[in-house]
Formats: structure tokens, C-alpha cells, sequence
């Protein structure tokens, strides 16, 4: 077990007041403890973390370039092994480094099988270069490269399903987590550096500057998007699903309403019928996942 | 600025940036109402809450962007979060 009361992401750091990437920095390094390496992508947490001479980080960190991140932390990974250190290799990354230009090294790190844990910090968007969508972008979410408008609701496809890509490698552990339940986001953190291969998890952090809230609802956000059906926390081993958080579930709107990125299903006309299209995506996940709570009729 | 090998920094060297600047709200912690439940300290993106020796929390207010989370989330209400006159 590691210290938990351990700060190893330092204050000063220049993410937005409120940012959900920053929160899952300060929990996944405390899950992970001092003996640890982390490899970051190009991305906001690489660049609000680190702009030289200034560093967040306590423990050692590298950074290369936005789509390298499983290949340099491959390298270090056999280095370490070769020189018989017992030192555990976390990548932390963006969902736009992950899901999109990051892919051909994921896969080529997960079939060598490293003994590594990847981890995603999924703000839904490239965040740092200004919220252009990427793979992770949910359906219908306004950004700078899907504007919604008189031609378009937005974003015209579905998340991208990485976990599932991650576990076709053979990956031993999957998880997927949020910031909201910082004590089950740790647990999965930690579970994922202590099996040995390439491990995976997915951790929902909420941006306010992307998704259009005020930086102190990043909590209440991801709570939604958990008790809505439209993000599951659950756990894979070995390719199967062994654990999802259940719920009593909300209509999706209750989450689509707290951010600007959903306003044009709601103003100047409410639209139904996309409502329900991704009311639809919520119970496929609710029926895959078997997250519902059913409540005793009275 | 030279530049050291590797692009090298001192570890937690991010101190050096005083983010308590940017605030606008500042949260106020009440003392009759904190149960020491913690959550605000877990919860802090800038990790800046902590015990204090009078086994109380407070945010460290060099840091504290003022982002409001804390206060959102405390469960028994007690960080209020005001206008900071500056
Ligand atoms: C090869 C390459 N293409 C484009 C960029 C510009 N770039 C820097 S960060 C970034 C987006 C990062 O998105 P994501 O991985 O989701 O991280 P976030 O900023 O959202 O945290 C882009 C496009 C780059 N650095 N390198
Ligand atoms: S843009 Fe979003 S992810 Fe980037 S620092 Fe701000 S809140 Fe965090
Ligand atoms: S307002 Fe935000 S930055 Fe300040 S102590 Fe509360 S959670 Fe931390
Ligand atoms: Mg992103």
C-alpha cells in the first residue's frame, strides 16, 4: 500500500480554476505513490503542469510528444527491467493523444505486452489547442471543429469505444473511472499498477472551459454524466466486465442541460428527437452494463 | 533563460507560481460546521487544503484559485465562498 496522504502534483500549476484533468492528476499520483515514472502526451496537463522551469510533478516525469507517449514509456519500461529496477511506469494521458494520434503506439505497446499502466484523463475534446473534437467527443457536443448550427447538431458520431479496442490486445485490466469517486478512482489506479502487463483506465475528468460550466460544478458534472447512463464506471479482467457502479437512473437531459456544449438541444427549440437518440446510447449502456437500479414498486 | 540538460526542473518547482492571484471568490471556512469529513481536501485540484494544528482544515490562500469546488461539495455547508476585495 502507498502513502495516500502524500501530495506528489504540487500547487502552482496553471490549469483552470476547477479542471478535472488537474484533480486526476493529484489522485492518480497519490494512488500511485513516489516509486513511480510518468510519461505525459502533449496536451493541457502537460502544458499546465510544466512550463519550464516551473513543474508540478514530484515524482520523475517525461514528456516527448503528443502521440509518443506508450513508445517512450515502452523504452523506459524494458530499460528498467534490463537493469533489474522495480520502478512502475504510468502514462498519463489526453483522450485526443489516446483515442486519436496516439492509437498506433498503444497498440503496438499493448501487443508487446509492457508491463505499464495507461492511463487517459478523458476531457472529451483537444482542450489545450483550443476544443476541437476528437474520438472521445460524445454525440452532439458543439466544438470548434463540430459547431452546431443551421446545418449541424454537432458532433455527428458516437464515443469511440477504447476500452473494448484495449481489451481485444489482451490487456489484463480495464477500468474505467471519474473524478467524482476519488476513492474508487484510486483503488482502480492502484489494482492497475499491481497487475503485471499493459493496463488500461479511463478516467472521465470534466473541463469547464470545453464543455461550458462554472469550474465549481466539475464534481456535480461527472456525478451526472455517471447517474444519467452516458458514463459507466466499471472493471474488466481479462477482457471481461466483473463490476459497474449501478445507479437509479436520470433522464439524460439532467446532464446535457449544465453545459454550453449541449445549449442548441435546448435553445432557441428544444430538439426532441435528438434527445432521444442519446437518451437511446444511455439505456444501450444502462442494458450492456446492467447499471439499473430497479426501485421496489410501492 | 539557459536551458539545463534535458529540459530538467526541480521537482515541485510549480510553487514558485502563485495561483492564489487569480482569484476572484474566496472560500471561507466555517468552524462550527466542519466535521473534519476531509472531502474538500480530496476534491481540491490544487491539492491545497489541508489540517491545520488546531485540527481544523484550511485552504492555503497563496494557492487557491477560488474555483469553488469545495464549497459546492462540502457536505454540511460550511465553506461559504465570497467576494474577495482586493
Ligand atoms: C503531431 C502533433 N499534432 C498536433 C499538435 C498540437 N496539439 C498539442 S496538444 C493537442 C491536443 C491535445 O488533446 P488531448 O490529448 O485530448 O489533451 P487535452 O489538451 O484535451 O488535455 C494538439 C492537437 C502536436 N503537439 N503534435
Ligand atoms: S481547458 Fe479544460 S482541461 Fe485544460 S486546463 Fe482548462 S479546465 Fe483543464
Ligand atoms: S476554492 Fe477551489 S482551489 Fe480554493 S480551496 Fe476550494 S477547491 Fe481548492
Ligand atoms: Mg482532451
Amino acid at each position: 500500500m502507498v502513502d495516500k496522504t502524500l501530495e506528489l502534483f504540487d500547487c502552482g500549476h496553471r490549469a483552470c480554476g476547477g479542471c478535472g484533468a488537474a484533480l486526476s492528476a493529484r489522485l492518480v499520483t497519490k494512488a500511485a505513490g513516489t516509486n513511480t515514472i510518468i510519461v505525459s502526451s502533449t496536451g493541457c496537463m502537460e502544458v499546465f503542469s510544466t512550463p519550464y522551469p516551473e513543474t508540478a510533478w514530484k515524482v520523475p516525469w517525461i514528456h516527448s510528444l503528443f502521440e509518443n507517449a506508450s513508445a517512450v514509456a515502452s523504452g523506459i519500461e524494458a530499460s528498467l527491467k534490463k537493469q533489474g529496477r522495480n520502478e512502475k511506469v504510468v502514462i498519463m494521458a489526453g483522450d485526443g493523444a489516446t483515442f486519436d494520434i496516439g492509437m498506433i503506439c498503444i497498440s503496438g505497446a499493448f501487443e508487446r505486452g509492457h508491463d505499464f499502466t495507461y492511463i487517459c484523463y478523458d476531457n472529451e475534446a483537444y482542450m489545450n489547442t483550443g476544443i476541437q473534437r476528437s474520438g472521445a467527443t460524445p454525440y452532439d457536443a458543439s466544438t470548434t471543429t463540430s459547431p452546431a448550427g443551421k446545418c449541424s447538431f454537432g458532433n455527428k458520431r458516437p464515443k469511440k469505444d477504447i476500452p473494448q479496442i484495449l481489451a481485444a490486445h489482451g490487456a489484463p485490466y480495464i477500468a474505467t473511472a471519474s473524478v467524482a469517486y476519488p476513492a474508487d478512482l484510486m483503488q482502480k489506479v492502484e489494482k492497475a499498477i499491481n497487475t503485471r502487463g499493459p493496463c488500461y483506465v479511463q478516467i472521465h475528468a470534466p473541463c469547464c472551459t470545453g464543455w461550458g460550466f462554472e469550474g465549481e460544478q466539475t464534481i456535480a458534472v461527472a456525478k451526472l454524466a455517471i447517474e444519467t447512463g452516458l458514463w459507466v464506471n466499471y472493471e474488466m479482467v481479462e477482457g471481461k466486465v466483473v463490476k459497474a457502479k449501478k445507479v437509479v437512473r436520470k433522464p439524460v437531459e439532467e446532464y446535457l442541460k449544465t453545459q454550453k456544449r449541449f445549449r442548441h438541444l435546448f435553445k432557441p427549440t428544444r430538439q426532441d428527437a435528438e434527445i432521444a437518440v442519446i437518451q437511446a446510447m444511455a439505456d444501450r449502456n444502462a442494458e450492456k452494463y446492467a447499471i439499473d437500479i430497479k426501485l421496489k414498486k410501492e | 533563460m539557459a536551458l539545463a540538460v534535458g529540459c530538467r526542473a526541480r521537482p515541485g518547482k510549480s510553487r514558485d507560481n502563485k495561483t492564489g492571484s487569480w482569484r476572484v471568490f474566496k472560500p471561507v471556512f466555517d468552524r462550527e460546521k466542519c466535521t473534519k469529513c476531509g472531502l474538500c481536501m480530496t476534491l481540491c485540484p490544487e491539492g491545497c487544503i489541508h489540517e491545520t494544528e488546531e485540527e481544523f482544515v484550511a485552504p492555503d490562500y497563496t494557492y487557491c484559485k477560488g474555483c469553488g469546488i469545495c464549497a459546492e461539495e462540502c457536505p454540511g455547508e460550511g465553506i461559504k465562498m465570497i467576494l474577495e476585495e482586493k
